[in-house]
């Protein structure tokens, strides 16, 4: 049996002849590994490589092996990595219902199970009934909540978090990062949580990796 | 660039290929019309037993006693319709720009663009005929005529109305290319530094902006040198006739049946080409001069002032020129449904239908013709322009800023020095006056304003929303029809609306692709004006102007109803 978790092992991202990533370090399920910098020190640079978004400015080296399997080289959308931006980037044109469904794994068949799926997110968020609401009208809170549910129902393997709590407000941040850390335990997810905020390196409370 | 897209689809395999397909597509036809213009023009087309180069089309061109006045009056209308288009142009932007008015020019500049130019200019030639409606304002208590003045107002020997026929048309065009100019320069700061060192407004935006922006359309202003140098539509309605502008006359010599006339026209059509050149030569020349005056200027620290003077004047011109526009399609409805209508009156005796009663049966054909060959054009240029768009980003296929000329090429070549060619070629393959053919021929000038008005709304679209949906499980396919193309539903729209105006436009890519078989509300509008009939001539225009606008009705109510409860495409 192989290592479950995720694994980076030896990435290094340079742009221009600069080394801006060069970690290597294994994070168990349930386990999460923050990684802190000032911007421009490259943190979204190495999640967009674990998701396999990196643009091709960049030069890349190393592998990323999640649960055993080496996924450097899939495809985006065959890596079964969920992330979360610091926007909450709710399609505009499709309803929260909507935006759920578009996460939902498409081995969920019939419309009646898939909505009903989709009920018990939204419900497991406090959001019941929200399903045909407009993204643009809900708060802050509602839209990140429901981009969490939303990248869950994707069934991740693991869960990138690009400072998804900095444009909450204080009140809110403590209760979605909560939720969030809470459902990745639950699940058993690997989590990679870029920052450059001290508090959510400490509600985190695993492991900080700094990049200069 | 997106990474890693599925290329094993039979789609996906044509995908890269995309750009160079709408190249061939856009140019094949262009580089074939010139050949074929070059060859007739010195003596080579073997259908008509032309076998030997010879200079003998040119001999008898130069020989034809109206040659130096056309080709003056190609450089003088050429010249002087750009000359007074930019100024308007630039004269409204420095004078406005920023302010409330603007923003209602702004808003007025889309219908006013896709208003064809054969309507604009009848309605401007139904205004400032001596029988039209300034005449008639204006009589008898002020100029004291009790009939229409024998004037040469119309169709006078300089080109003055034919000049400001293009004016109006231009005006709208080069304001929408500033526009987009002045968004991608950082310009407010550049004005505010300069009024904080005490320069007036206007001063501030000529010394500090207007170089910049002139960089950034100097590509439609040549555009729209060639086009004003080389119309026929407009020239037909407005243009003198004895001789008329060269254009035409190559039109007449094409039309001629006696078919050796098809040397003359061609060697004619090198020789429009050949001033157009010099012509752009010239202009270049003069931007080098303006451009050394303008530095001693902006060196000599003259702060400028007269701003409301300035505002004023601008703000006249501009309203003319749209006004021209407006007040010109409100003389059209009104000429269309006139009954008995004698000088001087304002306004007829009578309003009746009977005209468009009269004309419906034959106008409906000719309407769903024309629609036709607009939405297959369209629907044509709209998918090349999104596959070569979608290819940049998966295959990271991005043109450098030189291939934008490449856009601009179906534009600044004359029709006239390639279309006289095209048709040349066609009708000895058999494949002219055809609606494909017609549509072929519309594709070239449809797609270059489909792609320059949907490349910059499609590639500022924020590419994270294609990264969640791709780590969501979605792929590329997914992501473009799925997020990409809903989300930019309205600028899509918008496109489509502006490629449907370009093609109902065209004048003479219809009659010469169609070889005068293929009927479309602008050939048949066009081809009315010499009967004068001004109520039928207002019935065509008008429907035709009604189609051009119905699109960007459609590309205004269509994503506000769809996304009625999606506030964040509401602005979008």
């Amino acid at each position: 049996m192989p290592d479950p978790g995720l694994t980076l092992d030896h990435v290094t991202i340079r742009r221009n002849g600069r080394t801006l990533v060069d970690i290597s370090d294994h994070i168990a399920p349930g386990e999460v590994l923050t990684v802190m910098g000032p911007s421009g020190s490259g943190k979204s640079t190495l999640l967009s490589y674990i998701i396999g978004t990196l643009d091709s400015a960049f030069e890349a080296r190393g592998r990323v092996i999640l649960n055993g399997t080496d996924i450097t080289d899939l495809a985006p959308e065959a890596r079964h990595v969920g992330i979360l931006f610091q926007d909450e980037l709710l399609f505009p044109h499709l309803s929260v219902g909507q935006n759920l469904a578009f996460g939902l794994r498409a081995s969920v068949k019939g419309r009646a199970e898939r909505t009903r799926q989709i009920e018990a997110a939204l419900a497991d968020i406090g959001m019941d009934g929200f399903a045909d609401r407009d993204p643009d009208t809900l708060s802050g809170g509602q839209k990140a909540r429901v981009a969490l549910m939303r990248m869950l129902l994707s069934g991740p393997k693991a869960l990138l978090l690009d400072e998804p709590f900095s444009r909450l407000d204080t009140e809110r941040r403590d209760q979605i990062r909560a939720l969030v850390f809470d459902q990745a335990r639950a699940k058993g997810l690997p989590v990679l949580l870029v920052t450059h905020d001290h508090a959510d390196a400490e509600a985190a409370g695993g492991r900080v990796h700094r990049l200069e | 660039m997106t990474p890693r897209c599925d290329t094993k689809t039979a789609r996906a395999r044509f995908l890269p290929w995309a750009p160079l397909l709408t190249l061939a597509i856009m140019f094949g036809p262009v580089l074939a019309g010139v050949l074929g213009t070059i060859g007739p023009a010195f003596g080579y087309l073997p259908a008509l037993g032309g076998d030997s180069v010879s200079p003998t089309a040119f001999a008898m061109l130069f020989d034809w006693p109206g040659i130096t006045r056309a080709s003056v009056l190609s450089v003088t209308t050429g010249i002087a319709a750009t000359t007074i288009s930019l100024l308007l142009v630039a004269l409204i932007c420095a004078a406005w720009s920023g302010s409330r008015a603007f923003r209602v020019i702004e808003r007025m500049l889309s219908p006013l663009l896709s208003v064809p130019h054969a309507a604009a200019a009848f309605g401007l030639a139904f205004l400032i005929a001596p029988s039209g409606w300034i005449a008639r304002a204006t009589s008898p208590w002020l100029t004291g005529w009790d009939r229409p003045p024998d004037l040469l107002i119309l169709q006078d020997p300089y080109g003055l109305s034919l000049i400001a026929g293009l004016v109006v048309k231009e005006v709208p065009f080069l304001l929408l290319m500033t526009l987009a100019a002045l968004g991608q320069i950082r310009t407010a700061q550049a004005r505010d530094t300069a009024l904080a060192l005490g320069y007036a407004p206007v001063t501030a935006w000529f010394k500090t902006v207007f170089p910049r922006v002139y960089a950034q359309i100097r590509l439609p202003v040549f555009a729209v040198l060639a086009f004003s140098m080389t119309v026929v539509d407009v020239s037909l309605i407005l243009g003198p006739t004895t001789p008329p502008t060269l254009a035409v006359q190559i039109l007449r010599w094409m039309n001629d049946p006696d078919l050796s006339q098809r040397f003359l026209a061609s060697a004619a059509a090198v020789w429009q080409l050949a001033l157009v050149v010099f012509t752009m030569l010239l202009w270049r020349l003069a931007e080098i001069a303006v451009a050394h005056l303008g530095r001693r200027w902006v060196a000599s620290g003259a702060r400028g002032g007269a701003t409301r003077t300035v505002r004023a004047i601008a703000l006249a011109a501009a309203m003319l020129s749209a006004g021209s526009i407006v007040f010109g399609l409100f003389g059209l409805a009104v000429w269309s449904v006139a009954g008995l209508w004698s000088f001087p009156d304002l306004l007829p005796d009578a309003f009746t239908g009977r005209t468009w009663m009269r004309h419906a049966m034959n106008l409906w054909p000719i309407a769903s013709e024309t629609l036709i060959i607009a939405a297959v054009s369209t629907l044509v240029a709209l998918l090349l322009t999104l596959a070569c768009l979608e290819a940049e980003e998966r295959h990271g296929l991005k043109p450098g800023s030189r291939a934008l000329w490449l856009l601009y090429v179906p534009l600044i070549v004359p029709q006239i020095a390639f279309l006289t060619g095209l048709q040349t070629l066609a009708i000895f393959t058999g494949i002219d006056g055809n609606r494909l053919a017609v549509i072929a021929v519309h594709i070239i000038f449809v797609l270059p304003y489909v792609f320059l008005s949907l490349a910059d709304p499609f590639r500022a679209w924020d590419a994270r929303y294609g990264h969640v949906a791709r780590a969501l499980g979605a792929g590329c396919d997914g992501v473009l029809w799925r997020v990409r193309l809903p989300m930019l539903l309205r600028p899509i729209l918008t496109a489509a609306a502006v490629g449907f105006a370009v093609s109902i436009g065209q004048f003479l890519p219809t009659l010469l692709a169609g070889a005068g078989r293929v009927q479309t509300l602008t050939t048949e509008a066009v081809a009315l004006a010499s009967g004068g009939d001004r109520r039928v001539i207002s019935v065509y225009a008008l429907a035709q102007t009604a189609l051009a606008l119905l699109p960007f009705a459609l590309a205004l109510f269509v994503p506000a109803i769809v996304w009625r409860n999606r506030k964040g495409l509401r602005h979008a």
